[in-house]
């Protein structure tokens, strides 16, 4: 017998079971989908970060920063050249063109070493005009597009620019970011000649950032991209577990071909590699397919992702996804590993099971009944493992991991508890047919258990993310309601114009709030510095956590100033700690306020105490308050008198709008993961329901002849279905709870650094639960009408022969 | 971007003179015409010291350019470059990188066998590079050629001049042994026969101590040095394409600064002869003829490295030969500039330059 007919005689239990067969790849390229799509987006964004870091930050080359967070003096670099250090420096800040806020990086490039010269600033005349004024900017083309009419100052287009900054001379930056003999950080060559005075020495008050070390917005999106990577694994996991459970089946349906194969006398090792080789074949295959779904998944995404990236953290990542061939290969790997994974059991099961033993699904269930104390133990392990990290343990990962225990060892309890639930109905109830009811539904627990705890894991992650959002998104709203207390909010395009408008406005509104700030590097991080005048509207309605009860006349006064919650969570603040804003100004704690939506940390002081400091801080938007009915009035005279263009008067409504549409974008991707994920599980427990139904006939047939008919049996069926999904279904939701609070008491505080209350939706519970129900009974409508429609004869035949 | 490109841009302007027509046929910053709003060097004019030390930002382009023939105590010769070029965007100075005026250094060390060129540029106005006139000193980031006079006495009668870069650096202690020299018409420099011209004084007398840092070691080096100040806003005719410069420490104690600025023809020849005192001869324009009589190949084109340098008014006939044919400043405008010595009916030391090769 040639190798190829074995293969074909192994193969053909396939063309007899498409569904099955479909179950598997299906499974597998699902599973594979959702990992690489998620694989694909982040490094994506990863490769972007890189880009700007290397091509924007020069974060190949170490860099002197300040250490006390002020900015860096000019002098420090004339005093580092002369000194014999090759070293540029750089300045950088936002600025506004128009209504486009940009990055603005000024370089000095006679001295900028060339190996972090990423960008073509192209032949020598252009260098010259770079270096004279007026000056240029370098943008990529999309920002130029952006900005093009909104400055005087010459575009010069460079395809290695990122969207959303331009390089500028540092003469020129320093002009528009008002930071005259000031320096963000100073960039230092890596040729350098020996012999030089130390660093330490020359400059002890900045501080060497080493090349490559993390970026900011590496930093900050980590946990986007953990919680990512999260929902991946867990897709995957899902969909691993249809993998398993449909290739145990298949090995088990097919044991009666194997002992004839072994009869006839092909070799166990020929066997093995065979049935490998399908495996492998199969994996590739769904990989294939698995790997073009994820891409599309990806693309379909990635642009609500860089969207997010870009709101949440400033990140620019580029909406198209490019092709990686690591990301190719990463893809069939995973698919090939899962499947070995999911199949070893069955492969090693297949050499140690003698060869004439009975060839009875049973086996398969037996072994499982005996893994189950096992599986107990295990669950009571990583729950417990979970509460000692919540304990005691810190940071995202730390976090993540409490999430991860918490669900594996409540799916491994999943069956026991079930089991218990099935084994009390079977004793309390009295009738014979409601007694074999609870029985069976126990016999066919191993066969579903899998799909079960997937379903459950499902469940709980839809139920917890639910859970998570919308608290999260309910919060949000009474916090912008809160924040956004001004009706109207006005931009001058100059400090002349907005002269005027304060003095014009001074009569029209009840009072004037200027929005001024300063970035600054406060302990390290780069934070913004905001000022605020002494007002009502902040008294009322400024969303405090915790403060003093004079909380604003000390911020009044400038004895102290405001922080948000992930600045005072970050650094573990405490009211009455000491800040040193910038080198020559101190201030005190006196109050936390939460801060949605904003990355980084945020400090908050009065606007007198920041103008000393900052005399030059721009002065351009103010936010006005007013009776809401006059908004629309205020508006046209506004754009009349000064003509002032739509987007530099806001009013609140159209901002919440606007903070609202960032807010649900942010979790579009979440909410999306989350679906497919559901489908995965409901796929799972499908394939489940359809292998289990051909295996059912030796239980059926007995009840059938004892007189119960086919369609009562369906009904049973169907009956039992619902039960145990019913049952998965009230697990999930303590379970989903837990994964909420986890989420927002633990990961948030470590992912964002604020710490949300969280609410309860029980009529998301009601419409998951219909969801659900729906699903269920989709999934058991196929197996339900097999068994309808089944010819008595095939019911007989079980009495006659053994399979 | 690269810094390569600036420097060449810097290069092109500030060493238009060097490089001649290239520059100018490509009306590179209009070079050679008319000077934009830079002033242009009259007749007539009398230096003012210290000021014309220190810069004049309102002429296009100026230098502080230094050569020392030295010799270690085993009798080792070596030479040493050390050049500050100002170059201006626009005829004003203003403070922080505003400030239109370029500055570009060229340091190199010569000895028979190797030959050590380092480059430095910088922008003006925040204090990375300059020169301030009393005390005197002119600097680019850690090179430095600093006064120690006293205020109120000649400024750059005693200087300090350090450069260092990764393979080579000196320190050199100048002590002048004669006054400052003007050329030309009392510091008007002609340079062609149109009518372009610098303002151009010399310290030709600088007797040297110091020491030099090589790759194999520190050598202490007594020597000859003289520094050229030079200023213009137009300084080369449009059909000129180089220059070969020399400055010769004759040992009857006189000196001779020749140049030709070569062209399609002839070339323009102009010299100063300096006593040993220190009185300027000025020599008319075709009194010094020079001839090449060696070449090599230096960076991949033949140079002449060996010249006949005669001036027959005075009976004046050399041949210099140079310490090193390979002497060659690959900076952002590579150029040739090395010691020389030369012998005939009177024997010395001395630099020659050349450019547009």
């Amino acid at each position: 017998m040639t190798t190829w007919t074995v293969a074909t005689a192994l193969l053909s239990h396939w063309r007899r079971r498409p569904l099955q067969f479909g179950a598997l790849l299906s499974g597998l390229a699902l599973a594979t989908a959702l990992w690489s799509g998620v694989q694909a987006i982040n490094a994506e964004a990863r490769a972007s970060y890189t880009r700007a870091a290397v091509v924007l930050d020069q974060n190949g080359l170490a860099n002197l920063v300040s250490s006390n967070g002020s900015s860096v003096p000019q002098s420090a670099f004339v005093r580092l050249r002369r000194a014999g250090w090759n070293v540029s420096p750089v300045v950088e800040g936002d600025y506004r063109f128009g209504t486009t806020r940009l990055r603005v990086i000024g370089i000095e490039p006679l001295t900028m070493p060339a190996e972090a010269q990423t960008i073509d600033l192209g032949n020598a005349g252009d260098l010259l005009s770079f270096i004279s004024p007026p000056g240029t900017l370098v943008v990529s083309a999309g920002t130029a597009e952006k900005i093009r009419g909104q400055t005087d100052l010459a575009l010069r287009v460079s395809d290695r620019m990122l969207d959303g900054a331009a390089f500028v001379d540092i003469g020129l930056a320093q002009r528009l970011l008002r930071r005259d003999g000031e320096l963000s950080r100073i960039v230092v060559a890596e040729n350098q000649r020996s012999g030089l005075e130390p660093l330490e020495k020359l400059v002890p008050t900045l501080s060497v950032r080493e090349p490559n070390a993390e970026t900011d917005v590496e930093h900050l999106t980590e946990s986007f991209h953990l919680n990512l990577t999260a929902f991946g694994l867990l897709a995957f996991a899902v969909g691993l577990f249809i993998v398993y459970s449909t290739i145990g089946l298949a090995f088990e349906q097919r044991r009666p071909t194997f002992r004839t194969l072994r009869c006839l006398g092909v070799s166990l090792r020929v066997l093995a590699v065979l049935l490998l080789a399908e495996l492998v074949l199969f994996a590739l295959a769904a990989g294939a397919v698995g790997v073009a779904i994820g891409y599309l998944v990806a693309s379909l995404l990635l642009p609500g992702v860089a969207a997010t990236l870009e709101g949440l953290y400033g990140a620019s990542v580029p909406g198209t996804l490019s092709l990686r061939p690591e990301w190719w290969v990463s893809g069939f790997a995973i698919a090939v590993a899962g499947t070995l994974v999911s199949s070893a059991q069955s492969l090693l099961r297949l050499t140690r099971v003698p060869l004439l033993a009975a060839a009875q699904p049973q086996t398969w269930g037996r072994s499982w009944q005996a893994g189950r104390r096992f599986q107990v133990l295990a669950a009571a392990a990583l729950l417990a493992l979970s509460g000692a990290l919540l304990l005691w343990a810190e940071g995202l990962e730390a976090g993540f991991g409490v999430l991860g225990c918490l669900l594996l060892g409540a799916s491994l309890l999943l069956p026991t508890v079930l089991s218990g639930f099935l084994t009390v109905m079977q004793r309390t109830s009295s009738r014979a047919l409601v007694t074999w009811f609870w029985a069976d539904a126990r016999q066919q627990l191993p066969g579903l258990s899998l799909a079960l705890m997937a379903l459950l894991l499902a469940l709980a992650a839809n139920v917890g993310v639910g859970t998570m959002v919308s608290s999260f998104r309910l919060t949000f709203v009474g916090w912008l309601d809160q924040r956004l207390a001004a009706e109207l909010y006005v931009a001058a395009r100059n400090e002349g114009e907005a002269d005027r408008l304060r003095t014009w406005l001074a009569t029209k509104v009840e009072s004037v709030l200027p929005i001024s700030s300063v970035d600054a590097e406060i302990r390290g991080q780069p934070m913004q510095i905001f000022g605020v005048v002494d007002d009502p509207t902040y008294r009322k309605h400024w969303p405090l956590i915790v403060g003093l009860p004079d909380v604003w006349d000390r911020v009044a006064s400038g004895q102290g100033v405001l922080v948000n919650e992930q600045f005072w969570r970050r650094d573990r603040l405490r009211i009455g700690d000491q800040l040193d804003l910038a080198s020559d100004w101190k201030s005190t704690v006196v109050g936390v306020y939460s801060d949605y939506g904003n990355p980084k940390g945020q400090v908050i002081a009065g606007i007198n105490a920041l103008t000393s400091r900052y005399p030059q801080v721009s002065r351009l938007r103010y936010g006005l308050r007013i009776q809401p009915d006059q908004v629309a009035d205020l508006r046209s005279r506004l754009s009349d008198e000064f003509g002032l263009p739509p987007d530099n008067v806001v009013d609140q409504a159209a901002l919440k709008e606007q903070s609202r549409r960032i807010f649900d974008r942010t979790f579009l991707v979440t909410g999306a993961l989350n679906i497919f994920t559901l489908g995965v599980a409901a796929l799972a427990m499908f394939s489940s329901l359809l292998t289990l139904s051909e295996m059912r006939l030796p239980q059926l047939a007995p009840v059938w002849a004892m007189g119960i008919t086919r369609r009562d049996l369906a009904l049973l069926e169907l009956l039992r279905t619902l039960v145990l999904w019913l049952v998965t279904f009230i697990a999930a939701l303590p379970l989903g709870l837990a994964l909420a609070w986890v989420l927002l008491a633990v990961v948030n505080v470590e992912a964002f650094g604020w710490r949300l209350p969280m609410h309860i939706f029980p009529y998301e519970w009601v419409r998951l639960g219909l969801v659900v129900l729906a699903a269920a009974v989709v999934s058991v409508f196929i197996p339900l009408r097999r068994l309808a429609g089944l010819a008595p004869s095939d019911l007989l035949k079980v009495f006659a022969n053994e399979r | 971007m690269s810094v390569r490109s600036i420097a060449f841009a810097l290069a092109v302007m500030t060493m238009a003179s060097l490089s001649g027509s290239q520059a100018a046929s490509e009306g590179f910053a209009g070079l050679g015409s008319a000077a934009e709003g830079f002033s242009v060097p009259q007749p007539g004019l009398l230096f003012r010291f210290p000021a014309d030390h220190g810069p004049h930002p309102d002429f296009r382009i100026e230098w502080w350019y230094l050569t020392a023939n030295l010799e270690a105590p085993d009798g080792t010769r070596y030479g040493a470059q050390w050049t500050l070029f100002r170059s201006a965007l626009a005829p004003r100075e203003a403070s922080g990188w505003s400030s239109p005026q370029l500055w570009m250094g060229h340091a190199a060390v010569t000895t028979s066998g190797d030959h050590f060129v380092a480059e430095r540029i910088s922008r003006g106005g925040v204090g990375q590079a300059g020169v301030v006139a009393e005390p005197f000193s002119a600097w680019i980031d850690d090179w430095q050629m600093k006064g120690l006079a006293a205020p109120g006495s000649d400024q750059l009668a005693d200087l300090n001049v350090t450069a260092a870069a990764k393979d080579f650096g000196y320190e050199l202690r100048l002590s002048a042994t004669g006054p400052l020299v003007p050329h030309g018409d009392n510091g008007y420099s002609v340079k062609s026969a149109k009518g372009q011209a610098s303002y151009y004084y010399s310290q030709p007398f600088y007797a040297v101590t110091g020491s030099l840092a090589l790759p194999t070691g520190n050598v202490a080096v007594t020597g000859k040095a003289w520094l050229d100040r030079e200023w213009s806003s137009q300084p080369l005719a449009e059909d000129q394409t180089g220059w070969d410069w020399f400055s010769l420490h004759l040992d009857t104690g006189e000196k001779l600064m020749g140049f030709r600025l070569r062209d399609a023809g002839e070339g323009f020849t102009s010299a100063t002869w300096i006593t040993a005192e220190g009185r300027p001869e000025p020599l008319p324009a075709g009194a010094l003829q020079i001839v090449p009589v060696r070449t090599a190949k230096v960076a991949g084109r033949r140079i002449p490295v060996a010249w006949n340098v005669r001036i027959p008014s005075r009976g004046f006939d050399v041949t210099t030969t140079p310490l090193n044919d390979q002497a060659w400043m690959s900076t952002s405008t590579p150029y040739w500039e090395g010691p020389i010595s030369f012998g005939g009916n009177v024997g010395g030391r001395g630099y020659l330059e050349m450019t547009g090769y």
